[in-house]
């Protein structure tokens, strides 16, 4: 058991320094876009929600696990949508020589 | 997915169909993970970004195909329920919210994933509590953790989401002895959380800890001022993201962890630059509380006079520019200027000027807001400059535009040592052979301190409504 947190421990500061070397590399041009990316990623919470909902613990249980997915669901929708329509307007310059940088 | 094919039918070989599904499961929230990853590396450069974000909603999409053939889920009816309900709401908030809203929108998405996160850890906790039952102390205190987290950041986010919707006052609401009550909340809430550990089954603890979490998210919020929000919307990022990841620990979940993780990383990094973007430590945003005006008063405006222009003169200035940098600040945002600021632009564009705009980092009410709304008015992600690729640029134009920017652009930031402001990282708009100011009136800005670049000798103000000023410069170019 202790080992399984231990690799829970690893692969929390790995992804951590992933994270942040890759982050770091985000122009400022593009943060809205990445807040509302890293905030759909992490509705990646609807695995845990899922099987609260789903695996018939009791009437509460399967209420809060309702609630949890309907959340999670909207951020899983909404924000891979918001984040397209975002990243669909940064547009080059038509026609134009690129001049910048 | 051939490659996960195989897996489980080697697996069913192997051990039955217990382990392919397993292992099924298992495969894709691994590619749920390298997807995530991948598409936050795409978001390095705008070409590649919008294909690399698809992909992320790919993996997002196995991780669920493949959550939904777990072994523990035996009934769907709740899932499909919440699932229909959740695309219901999920899909208006994606497509029909203007990106000018865009900081309410995402103060309101991380309530949503923070509720997600809490409520998981709370049906976890009461299945592992009920008849009796115990929680080991290391999974007690990631449990423990993402309610803590997860709830704060709720009542955290849904007062962000109030002030900048404007249905909270967004002015910061103070009353003496705030911090002491703030810090000694937070300590009884982890006290609570520490006790937690000791003995999981003490289930008054467990739901003081929610409730007290719940209520520090509201205080912590309450005294932060509305032009302070980008690092409060960015922390709470990082902290639902840590609710997130707790998760992952609390229920074993891998790719929990690893989306959790990348969450708190971005949105700590975020918070880090808007903070020093604003001249202000972490600590000074959270306990500070800077609305009211510095007594330390820069200097006075008495004997200084500011050179007004009309909206002609200062057309015929841009009309034969041959460089105009473009400085727009949240007055643009408000008063929805920004097509007519693209539209000005062409049409300097057209008589042979370059036009660029230099986007400060806390430009809009969120990190990137500035660039967001742009884009969306048609401006080419190449004019669009950083703070630090710009500055070294205003030397050499003929003109600079600021239109509704104020302390981000004001001079005694880099030698009035006297100035709330000084050190704080600014737009070195009085390096340019002339200033235009869009302005609606000689009021000080958020920091509440006068602005010596209005008062200097090289810049003309325009006053007025920021849009109708434009439309004005717009059709006075046209004739031209």
């Amino acid at each position: 058991m202790t080992t399984t947190y231990i690799l829970q421990v690893y692969v929390f500061i790995l992804a951590g320094f992933v994270g942040y070397s890759i982050i770091t590399r985000v122009p400022p041009l593009l943060h809205t876009p990445l807040m509302s990316a890293t905030n759909a990623i992490s509705a990646i919470s609807i695995v845990g929600a899922l099987v609260v909902a789903g695996s018939k613990h009791g009437l509460l249980s399967s209420i809060l696990g309702t609630i949890a997915v309907t959340c999670a669901t909207i951020n899983v929708v909404g924000g891979f949508i918001i984040t397209d329509r975002m990243l669909s307007m940064f547009k080059h310059a038509s026609g134009k020589k690129d001049e910048a940088k | 997915m051939t490659g996960l094919g195989f897996l489980s039918v080697v697996a069913a070989e192997a051990g039955g169909e217990s382990l392919a599904r397993t292992l099924l499961t298992q495969g894709t929230y691994l590619a749920a993970g390298v997807f995530f990853i991948l598409g936050l590396k795409s978001l390095t450069h705008p070409d590649s970004a919008r294909k690399g974000m698809q992909q992320a909603a790919i993996g997002m999409l196995l991780a669920i195909i493949g959550t939904l053939i777990v072994e523990q889920i035996v009934e769907y009816q709740w899932i499909i329920g919440g699932l229909m309900l959740g695309t219901a709401i999920g899909y208006p908030l994606g497509t029909r919210v203007p990106m000018t809203a865009m900081p309410q929108r995402i103060a309101v998405s991380h309530m949503f994933g923070a509720l997600a996160a809490s409520l998981v850890g709370i049906a976890e906790y009461l299945h592992r509590t009920a008849d009796g039952g115990t929680i080991p102390r290391a999974q007690m205190a990631a449990l423990g953790f993402e309610v803590l987290f997860g709830s704060l950041t709720v009542t955290g986010s849904f007062m962000a989401f109030g002030k900048l919707q404007e249905f909270l006052p967004g002015r910061p609401v103070t009353y003496t002895g705030q911090n002491a009550v703030n810090i000694g909340a937070f300590i009884a809430t982890v006290g609570l959380w520490a006790y937690l550990i000791v003995d999981p089954t003490a289930a008054w603890a467990f739901w003081a800890m929610t409730a007290s979490a719940f209520v520090i998210g509201i205080s912590l919020v309450l005294p932060i001022g509305g032009a302070d929000m980008p690092v409060v919307v960015s922390l709470l990022n990082s902290y639902a993201g840590l609710a997130a990841s707790a998760t992952g620990f609390a229920i074993g979940n891998t790719v929990l962890i690893i989306a959790g993780a990348l969450d708190g990383a971005s949105g700590f990094i975020l918070s880090i630059i808007m903070s020093k973007a604003m001249n202000r430590s972490f600590g000074n945003v959270i306990f500070g509380a800077f609305g009211t005006p510095p007594e330390s008063s820069a200097k006075s405006n008495v004997g200084l006079t500011v050179k007004s222009i009309t909206a002609e003169d200062a057309a015929i200035q841009l009309a034969y520019a041959s460089k105009v940098i473009v400085v727009p600040g949240y007055g643009m945002a408000v008063a929805q200027a920004q097509h007519t600021v693209r539209e000005l632009a062409e049409l300097i564009e057209k008589k042979g000027g370059v036009v660029k705009y230099a986007i400060h980092p806390v430009a809009g009410r969120m990190p990137g807001h500035m660039n967001v709304l742009l884009a969306e008015a048609n401006v080419p992600y190449e004019r669009l400059y950083d703070m630090e690729e710009i500055n070294a640029e205003f030397p050499t134009a003929d003109v600079a535009l600021v239109i509704g920017a104020n302390d981000v652009v004001n001079p005694a930031a880099k030698h009035d040592k006297g100035s709330p402001i000084y050190g704080m990282p600014i737009l070195e708009v009085d390096q340019a052979k002339s200033i235009i100011v869009m302005k609606r009136s000689m009021n000080a800005g958020f920091a509440g301190i006068e602005n010596e670049l209005f008062y200097d000798a090289k810049t003309s103000m325009l006053f007025g409504d920021a849009k109708t000023s434009l439309m004005k410069l717009v059709s006075e170019v046209k004739t031209l």
